[in-house]
């Protein structure tokens, strides 16, 4: 297979340019999109590269059909990918809840940008962390990863593409502006060194009947995708495993989503990824994500040359949430501070998971900066 | 035509378990349904390629009751589900299913940038006048002074005419028949399905219980002597004024045209590209 890019060796790219480029190599055959800063070079990586592929690069009318056309593309078979910012996620979120419902592995990209509505179009904010998890209707369970550099950009798309298939159910990539339009150098792997995913196909008609179902006990049901004579019927109505329309039982309600989060929640371990800096015998933790990350690192060397025994934990992956893990490191620290481009979202649920072990403290920048390492500093050390 | 019998195509097609339906006595759906089925039948199609797609509404819930591939999605969003599945397996034929809520309202602008982009696909288009399922306000085809819940006295807006719509967006083929109309129904349907590109049959279906009901005329024989009292055919339109035409809905055949369906345009896009960019073996 021949790339529109070069592969096994560094190159120097925009996060955005990164994303297109990971998407590629994971096996992504089918972009739809619409334009928005700052996610647009997304989709002009995907519109150049995705023809010399033999993939679908697709303008829609708007938000919605884009993430319409990339579940349709699933079902058709396809790795199918969407990227837009703030406001064309809200447009979005319908059919986010449908792909959950419908168990339609999917990635979708929200380059976040500052204000609310259309605010700041060109300048970094993390303002849709709370939309990421909850912006959709009824009860759902879906999984959000958070870069913080332009490699991690690239290796989390490969990643979000690789939980999508294996999970059977939409992911979502959070970046944001800074990320997004940053140059820095990035490993391109060949294609053989990357671990791909691919859905679990069914083996048998059995299986095949059962589209909705656990027939492996790890609450993933292969997907019959369309085509293979299986005549799958797929709804967003609450279904039984068969995938027939039962609305008005409360039990099949239940086990349905029950199960959606089930086949997420029992694999959290998988799923779940941190880093940990300075952390052993740190009585002061940061929490970030994102960019925000960078600046913390920093802030904790400083910290640590002042004697404030810091130390920094990194979300790579934002929902599902181990509250539990941060209760842990509540119990073991003093206090936690959380540095966040909002005015407060991932605050609340990292003082959800402190269960008031520790005091958390929330340090706000908004307006298009990424907070300083001294801003961090100075909060800390009063 | 040679015309099986109906008890054939009901248990060549449909999923015995899901039955019975959820129309309502006298519901136009079932008509429809059984047309498209007739003429999926009589083109002897595979029912393995065909995809069916749909949104919300009474009419879209077909797709659950024909024992083929079927994609139930959001109100109104059908279409650019389907142009996902078409263009990721351009090997599947893609009928979608639709109210006139669902495609006029709701789904407005997915519908004219389907055909727009002549998206391969065969839409069969119910319209009852009214949101059926949601028990009867009106939609955007609801002639002046047609009542709906939203609209107790009397619907003061003007009406989309889908078919004429779909004919100035690039449609390649249109046509609108009321349920009365079965042979020509079933002609329009084969011929929509044999073509590249999009295309559109649109249907009166009556809807006694949401729609009937709230204008007085509480059966489907009464609805159908209405749509033979407001239709007009084609040929005869065109001898008419304007004004003769007032209230009126010419049904016919409005476009049978050949422009490159969206599947060809993509796969000469990609030629190009490599072209341009000198792939090409
Ligand atoms: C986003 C959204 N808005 C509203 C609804 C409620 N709703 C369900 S069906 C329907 C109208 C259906 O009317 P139509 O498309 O004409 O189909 P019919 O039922 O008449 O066949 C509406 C408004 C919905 N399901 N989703
Ligand atoms: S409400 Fe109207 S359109 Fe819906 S099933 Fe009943 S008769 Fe048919």
């Amino acid at each position: 297979m021949r790339y529109p890019f070069p592969v096994g060796k560094s190159d120097f790219i925009q996060g955005d340019e990164a994303i297109a480029r990971a998407a590629i190599l994971a096996g992504c055959r089918f972009y739809a999109g619409y334009p928005i800063t700052p996610a647009s070079e997304i989709f002009e990586a995907m519109a150049l590269y995705m023809p010399l592929v033999d993939g679908v690069s697709i303008q829609m009318e708007d938000e919605i059909a884009s993430i319409a056309a990339i579940i349709g593309a699933s079902w058709a078979g396809a790795k199918a990918m969407t990227a837009t910012s703030g406001p064309g996620f809200s447009l979005m979120q319908e059919n986010l809840g449908y792909a959950v419902m419908t168990e339609t592995p999917i990635v979708v990209v929200d380059v976040q940008r500052g204000g609310p509505s259309t605010g700041q179009p060109t300048l970094p904010a993390q303002g849709d962390i709370m939309q990421s998890i909850w912006g959709t209707h009824g009860d759902h369970m879906l999984i959000v990863l958070s870069p913080s550099t332009v490699q991690e950009a690239f290796d989390f798309t490969i990643r979000a593409f690789n939980l999508a298939e294996k999970y059977r159910t939409p992911v979502v990539l959070l970046t944001d502006a800074e990320i997004a339009h940053m140059r820095e150098r990035v490993y391109i792997p060949k294609p053989e060194e990357i671990e791909t995913v691919y859905r679990k196909l069914p083996q048998n008609d059995e299986e095949a009947k059962l589209p909705f179902g656990d027939p492996h006990g790890d609450g993933v049901p292969p997907m019959p995708i369309f085509g293979k004579g299986y005549r799958t019927y797929v709804t967003g109505l609450t279904h039984d495993e068969r995938g027939r329309p039962r609305t008005v039982e409360a039990e099949i309600h239940e086990r349905l989503i029950k199960r959606i989060f089930r086949k997420v929640l029992d694999h959290k371990d998988e799923i779940i990824s941190r880093e940990e800096f300075m952390l052993e015998d740190a009585e002061i933790a940061i929490v970030t994500t994102g960019i925000v990350s960078r600046s913390a690192v920093r802030a904790v060397k400083i910290l640590r040359e002042k004697g404030v025994k810091a130390g920094l934990l990194k979300l790579n992956t934002i929902w599902p949430f181990d509250f539990d893990y941060i209760e842990e490191l509540a119990a073991r620290v003093r206090k936690i501070y959380v540095p966040e481009m909002n005015l407060g979202q991932l605050y609340h649920l990292v003082r959800e998971g402190a269960n008031g072990k520790a005091e958390v403290e929330l340090i706000v920048k908004i307006g298009g900066e990424v907070h300083t390492p001294m801003e961090i500093v100075e909060r800390v050390v009063g | 035509m040679y015309l099986k019998s109906a008890y054939e195509i009901r248990d060549k097609y449909l999923r015995k378990d899901m039955l019975p339906t959820i129309f309502c006595p006298g519901c136009g759906i079932g008509s429809v349904l059984q047309f498209t089925l007739r003429a999926i039948d009589d083109l002897g199609l595979n029912q393995d390629e065909i995809v069916w797609v749909s949104g919300i509404g009474c009419s879209s819930r077909v797709p659950g009751f024909v024992n083929f591939d079927g994609l139930h999605t959001t109100h109104g969003r059908a279409l650019a589900f389907a142009t996902g599945i078409k263009l990721a397996n351009p090997d599947l034929k893609i009928i979608a299913f639709m109210g006139d809520g669902d495609a006029a309202a709701i789904g407005g602008n997915h519908f004219i940038h389907a055909i727009r982009r002549n998206l391969d696909v065969t839409v069969i288009l119910i319209n009852n006048f009214t949101y059926g399922m949601t028990g009867g306000q009106v939609a955007p085809t609801a002639l002046k002074g047609l009542r709906g819940t939203t609209a107790p006295y009397g619907q003061f807006e003007n009406p989309f005419d889908i078919a004429n719509l779909a004919v100035s967006a690039g449609a390649n083929y249109v046509a609108r028949w009321t349920v009365f109309n079965y042979l020509q129904g079933i002609n329009s349907i084969k011929k929509a399905l044999q073509k590249e590109g999009f295309t559109l049959v649109e249907f009166l279906s009556p809807c006694p219980i949401s729609f009937g009901r709230r204008n007085r005329m509480k059966t489907a024989p009464e609805l159908i002597r209405w749509y033979q009292k407001i239709t007009v055919p084609l040929a005869k339109a065109k001898k008419m004024s304007e004004e003769e035409l007032e209230g009126k809905i010419v049904i016919g055949e409005f476009a049978d045209r050949d422009r490159p369906g969206l599947v060809r345009e993509y796969q000469e896009y990609i030629k190009r590209a490599k072209k341009m960019m000198g792939w090409e073996q």
